[in-house]
């Protein structure tokens, strides 16, 4: 009986806190969802009308659309490939000891420190610029052709940057699983006769894989919603070669003005995150239990 | 096969001499027992032996041919530890499967060689079990099926025994010394615990910083400790040991007279004392006797039967054929 009470009570108390997220959730997402379906142009603000589906049949049939879908993908994809592959590289070479480690360590984590559009406008006109920037000096001075990396290759320069940016979120956390191995297993398998790559593939990956989990959660949720990056470099371009999902939103919004359509792209940005969260607790997520 | 003999074998840590040179030869066959102190080398000891660290001066051979450079696979030792080193994520057949698989052993061998060790070690039924759903002395027999189905020339052991509880640990030390009888098989066992080296050892080798202070069989070591830090550590209860007066008496600097060689007594005797805290288990009764003069207090062990409680005065008579005496370095006269 007494527990009984204590649960209800517990219910009660912490309802405040629960109405509040719930609150704060449901309202944008109902106002968003409310302006999907209504004809609501900021040049012309005053003549607003019901619109259906219209402004989804719009969007979705807006050539850009599949595209930037496929580049959403892409782009998140790519930078979780180069992130956890580079991670594990990078965390099982500060792993260990070395002179200097702290300093190393700290050298590794500080582009996670450094603003999107900062990083982005570094990358574009101190690295990659096609004329000044360091890449270029490099290819010059090998007597090849400076590649013009955001018109040649957009959306590879893009996960470049954030593949740079987020590398260190990865490396960190797959350090820190890293550092939890028991070293009496590692020698254990030394002693078994397993040579070192064996010692990694049998080991090593398997005792990280709710680290590696973790990070592809993670940044999956962040990914896909790139934005500054984008803006500061290709703005999308050439054509929509670099145009995900949130930046096609954006253009909607902000360059057509069209706040229906745009409301009408976040909700299926909303679904597409939804979808791709499924698949990805499904795929990896019984690592966290 | 498996002899191992250690040529001046040395271990430094930076300038630290975790071990000086030190000669042992272990015996096809044989069950040696490294014993002493924490801190005194003898883990250290056993991970030189695996390879799992580098030798600083020395050598070692494993059945005559040097060993000393050869990585720890190819050494051809087994090593059961003492968190077990299991592999989590395995299967108990995976992990005992592991090292055959390594060795590049056919399926059909590993699969027979597994099921004789599960057979063996009563694992039959836990074959496809993870190791965290097995409990301590399941987990400890998993390690050692590990080790065995590597055939190897000799087993490892580095305090396997310390993380079980009391019962446990009890039946897996008759395990082990079973399992010796029946491969023949030469072993090094690593422990903190006298008790588990006066049972199982055929050898003992007692280590203090690195040293080794001696090497014989249990009873060699009860009998003739050959100085006094080998007297104390050997033996349980530990030795009483004197100094002063009484030893004089027999021309030594220190004495040492097992408590089981006291002689306790309510009407006369050699020394008078007190008696402190009294332990009675019905086979054994052990007095702790305070104010002798020989020493803060004097441990004694008699039969069950005896009546004697705190605070009563008693005698105390050794026997004078096993009093152990010393000299100045504490070496055996």
């Amino acid at each position: 009986m007494a527990t009984r009470q204590t649960q209800g009570l517990a219910r009660l108390m912490r309802a405040p806190a629960i109405i509040l997220l719930f609150v704060w959730m449901i309202v944008p997402l109902g106002m968003t969802l409310y302006y999907s379906f209504l004809n609501y142009n900021m040049l012309n603000p005053g003549m607003t009308s019901w619109a259906g589906w219209f402004n989804y049949r719009y969007f979705y049939t807006d050539p850009a659309f599949l595209e930037s879908i496929r580049n959403t993908l892409v782009l998140v994809g790519g930078v979780l490939a180069v992130t956890v592959v580079g991670g594990i590289f990078i965390a099982m070479l500060i792993d260990k000891p070395i002179w200097g480690q702290g300093i190393v360590r700290i050298l590794v984590i500080s582009p996670f420190f450094v603003m999107p559009p900062v990083a982005a406008l570094i990358w574009k006109n101190m690295i990659m610029h096609p004329s000044y920037g360091v890449l270029a000096d490099v290819a010059k001075f090998f007597g090849a052709q400076p590649v013009d990396w955001f018109a040649q290759y957009p959306l590879t320069s893009i996960i470049l940057i954030v593949a740079w940016q987020w590398l260190p979120f990865a490396t960190l956390i797959l350090l820190t699983s890293l550092q939890s191995l028991d070293t009496e297993q590692m020698e254990a398998a030394e002693m078994d006769g397993a040579p070192a790559y064996a010692r990694f593939l049998y080991l090593v990956l398997p005792h990280m894989a709710r680290a590696i989990t973790v990070v592809i959660l993670i940044q999956t949720i962040f990914l896909l919603g790139i934005y500054a990056e984008i803006l500061v470099t290709t703005n999308g371009g050439p054509g929509s070669a670099s145009t995900n999902l949130t930046f096609l939103i954006y253009k909607a919004a902000r360059l057509n003005f069209d706040i229906g359509g745009a409301a009408a792209g976040g909700i299926i940005a909303v679904v597409l995150a939804n979808i791709v969260a499924i698949f990805l607790m499904r795929a990896v997520g019984r690592n966290l239990d | 096969m498996g002899q191992i003999t250690l040529q001046g074998v040395a271990k430094r840590f930076g300038e630290v001499e975790v071990i000086p040179p030190l000669d042992l030869t272990i015996e096809d066959g044989e069950f040696v027992v490294f014993v002493g102190p924490s801190g005194c080398g003898k883990s250290t000891l056993l991970r030189l032996i695996a390879g799992l660290e580098d030798v600083s001066g020395g050598r070692i051979l494993i059945d005559g041919a040097d060993a000393t450079d050869a990585s720890p696979a190819k050494r051809g030792l087994a090593m059961v530890f003492q968190s077990y080193a299991l592999y989590p994520h395995m299967s108990v057949r995976k992990n005992i499967a592991f090292p055959m698989k390594m060795a590049g052993v056919p399926k059909p061998e590993q699969d027979r060689r597994i099921e004789a060790a599960a057979r063996a070690l009563n694992l039959t039924n836990y074959l496809d079990r993870r190791p965290g759903q097995l409990s301590g002395g399941q987990r400890q027999r998993v390690a050692i099926g590990r080790a065995i189905v590597r055939e190897p020339a000799a087993f490892l052991f580095d305090e396997p025994l310390s993380n079980l509880d009391a019962a446990l640990r009890v039946g897996m030390r008759l395990e082990i010394s079973e399992l010796h009888n029946r491969l023949k098989t030469t072993m090094i066992y690593v422990t903190h615990d006298q008790v588990e080296a006066m049972t199982m050892a055929d050898k003992i080798v007692v280590l203090q910083a690195g040293r080794i202070e001696q090497v014989g069989s249990p009873l060699d070591l009860y009998h003739r400790p050959r100085n006094v830090f080998v007297a104390g550590f050997i033996g349980s209860p530990r030795m009483n040991l004197f100094g002063g007066a009484a030893a004089a008496e027999y021309g030594a600097q220190t004495i040492g007279v097992r408590p089981e060689h006291i002689r306790i007594s309510a009407e006369g005797g050699k020394w008078k004392g007190r008696v402190g805290v009294s332990e009675h288990l019905g086979s054994d009764s052990f007095f702790y006797v305070e104010g002798t003069g020989l020493a803060e207090t004097v441990t004694v062990r008699s039969g069950g039967e005896i009546a004697l409680h705190h605070g009563d005065t008693v005698w105390l008579t050794p026997d004078e054929g096993k009093i152990h005496t010393f000299d100045r370095n504490g070496d055996r006269i």
